[in-house]
């Protein structure tokens, strides 16, 4: 019986095993041994360097840029969406008239507008961001031909190639593909809360306003965290990277006014053949990534309220 | 059989309280005597309304571009097509390589799918039933896989699926593919595993079935609700993958749907043929916004019990 179980254990986890071995756990730990080479990635060849890519990349200007930029999309992406998500969800779902003498309601069609606001989470960003491209583009894009429209003809921004526009236009995709997702997510965690806590705070007079800052937004906090985690590792990671890739010049332009650390990372490696180089900007990019998640948890760390 | 514990971190709307959420029959609206927060009321609808179409002008735009020709698209972007111009749908499926990049996507996402839904469900199960030594070392790393930034490894990947004559493969992405879903899928599984009673594979032991079968046709089947979440959160990531194929496969007779799109969006030969381009892109949005609509409530709960547990 012993014996059948280990040989069952072992039967089941091999093929797993092998296939995360290595093509996950391995390059991860390769790379951060090649991040103290001087590899090129064209050779086999290869010397031990020590610390050099990390002094060259304190002293390079990309770096710098691409680290700003993902450090303000770590620092606005998630505030923006959760805030912005959190008003709509809590419009839909607590915003109605009183009706059916319920203490709260949604508003009419809030089904609807949770349909319809979760339709680009189901799209990949790669469409999501050659379609904005189009919407964005300066001659005949969506967005001046909507300008020209409404009178706005002689105001027709270059979007995506003004070096000050660029990276807010790149922002908002993010934002625009994932506000529904938290719709959605948050809306869930509304409705789970029992409906005689709002109506206590009602029958003590309480406004909307209180009532959220006072009832919902605590109630809800354990998935406020972890979508901010969540925001927070999309916006350093594949999705940011596609988005920026896809959409701007160059890319990462105009002027590096767009570039991000995910981008840097890719273009290091398989453009400028510098392969070592490039697992130190990710090693850069894991120390942002654990630094954020560690500091979330650190912030969002408050009695969990149980009903 | 027990209903106390709640089996999955599932988000969806709780049935049980419909008077928070559910209701939007259409009713005529009596004419509301004045109350407070009136204008709040006004104020929240422009909201909504206004943010649903923002995200429903930029795909409607798109549906109906695809039907114009260059010369409409480029001097008149928001009026409607003068007529319905199909031929550039049936040029982006046949010149500008649509239809190869579907039967590639197909094919890459079927057969990850299934392997990682396989291979998945077998870790979770020896990890969440069985105690062995190793086994929580195991479970971190597979868990620790979900908060690595993957370009990170992918500069190494590169060179080590080159070296196995694996780049620019179908089996070479679907390898990856599958390895790069396991983190979750096995985080996800374990948990689900876990809260499945036992007396019933118990039974099962007892009567004389072995490990395997036990696995195959009783966990499983009880499993289903747990996979089905995480097969759409899965299905949905490797559909929409663009990092992966971006970096391992280059070969243009072997891209996928997101990535062949961008590469016709950059490349010269096709610069011109805005139509067609725009056909094609909402020829890829066209399957997951109609399997959305149709499967609404499973996609919604898959994704966010998928993405945030």
């Amino acid at each position: 019986m012993q014996h059948g179980k280990y040989r069952f254990i072992a039967g089941f986890l091999v093929v797993p095993l092998a296939i995360y071995l290595m093509f996950v756990v391995w390059p991860f730990i390769q790379s951060i041994y090649y991040s103290f080479t001087d590899w090129t990635g064209l050779s086999p060849e290869f010397s031990f360097v020590g610390l050099a890519n990390y002094q060259k990349m304190l002293g390079d200007s990309d770096f710098w840029d691409a680290l700003s930029h993902s450090l303000l999309f770590l620092a606005l992406l998630p505030v923006i969406t959760i805030g912005f998500a959190l008003f709509l969800a809590f419009m839909i779902n607590v915003g109605g008239r009183k009706r059916k003498g319920a203490a709260v309601s949604g508003v009419r069609g809030s089904s609807t507008y949770k349909i319809v606001y979760f339709f680009p989470q189901v799209l990949s960003i790669a469409i999501v961001a050659l379609l904005f491209q189009f919407v964005y583009n300066p001659r005949n894009g969506a967005l001046n031909a909507g300008l020209e429209g409404v009178g706005l003809g002689s105001w027709k921004p270059n979007w995506l190639g003004d070096p000050d526009l660029a990276l807010w236009c790149v922002m908002f995709v993010l934002f625009w593909c994932t506000v529904g997702f938290f719709v959605v997510l948050f809306s869930a965690g509304m409705s789970s809360i029992p409906n005689d806590i709002y109506e206590a705070a009602l029958l003590d007079g309480a406004s909307r306003f209180t009532t959220f800052f006072r009832i919902t937004l605590p109630l809800l906090w354990d998935t406020v965290q972890s979508g901010w985690i969540y925001m927070g590792i999309l916006a350093l990671g594949p999705e940011a990277f596609a988005v920026v890739q896809i959409m701007t010049v160059g890319p990462g332009g105009p002027a590096n006014a767009t570039t991000v650390l995910p981008l840097e990372v890719y273009t290091t490696a398989f453009s400028d053949a510098q392969a070592a180089y490039a697992t130190t900007i990710g090693v850069a990019l894991l120390i942002v990534t654990l630094t954020f998640a560690a500091i979330v948890l650190k912030l969002g760390r408050r009695e969990r309220l149980e009903y | 059989m027990k209903t106390t514990d709640q089996p999955l971190p599932s988000a969806g709307p709780d049935p049980t309280r419909p008077a928070v959420t559910k209701d939007d029959a259409p009713r005529p609206a009596p004419e509301q005597p004045k109350k407070e927060g009136t204008t709040l009321n006004v104020f929240s609808h422009g909201v909504l309304v206004l943010w649903g179409f923002m995200v429903a002008m930029p795909l409607l735009w798109a549906v109906m571009t695809s039907f114009k020709t260059d010369r409409e698209i480029f001097t008149s972007p928001w009026a409607l097509p003068t007529e319905l111009h199909f031929e550039n749908w049936s040029r982006a499926w046949n010149q500008a390589n649509m239809s190869d990049y579907f039967g590639n996507t197909v094919v890459v996402v079927g057969c990850s799918l299934v392997g990682t839904m396989l291979l998945g469900s077998m870790t979770a199960y020896v990890l969440a039933r069985f105690e062995f030594p190793g086994q929580r070392f195991l479970y971190f790393l597979f868990i620790g896989g979900m908060s690595f930034p993957i370009i990170l490894a992918l500069v190494p990947l590169f060179y080590v699926m080159n070296n196995m004559g694996l780049l620019n493969t179908r089996h070479g992405l679907i390898l990856s593919y599958i390895a790069y879903s396991l983190p979750f899928t096995v985080f996800f599984l374990t948990a689900f595993f876990r809260t499945l009673p036992t007396s019933v594979a118990e039974a099962a032991m007892i009567d004389g079935a072995s490990h395997a079968r036990t696995f195959f046709q009783v966990m499983l089947p009880m499993a289903k609700p747990g996979l089905v979440s995480v097969g759409i959160f899965n299905f949905l990531g490797q559909w929409n993958q663009y990092m992966l194929p971006t970096v391992l496969n280059t070969d243009p007779d072997k891209q996928v749907l997101s990535q062949g799109l961008v590469q016709l969006a950059v490349s010269q030969g096709y610069k011109g043929d805005w139509s067609a381009l725009f056909a094609g892109l909402v020829m890829a949005m066209l399957p997951v916004l109609a399997a959305y609509i149709v499967f609404q409530r499973q996609v919604v709960s898959g994704l966010t019990a998928g993405a945030l547990k």
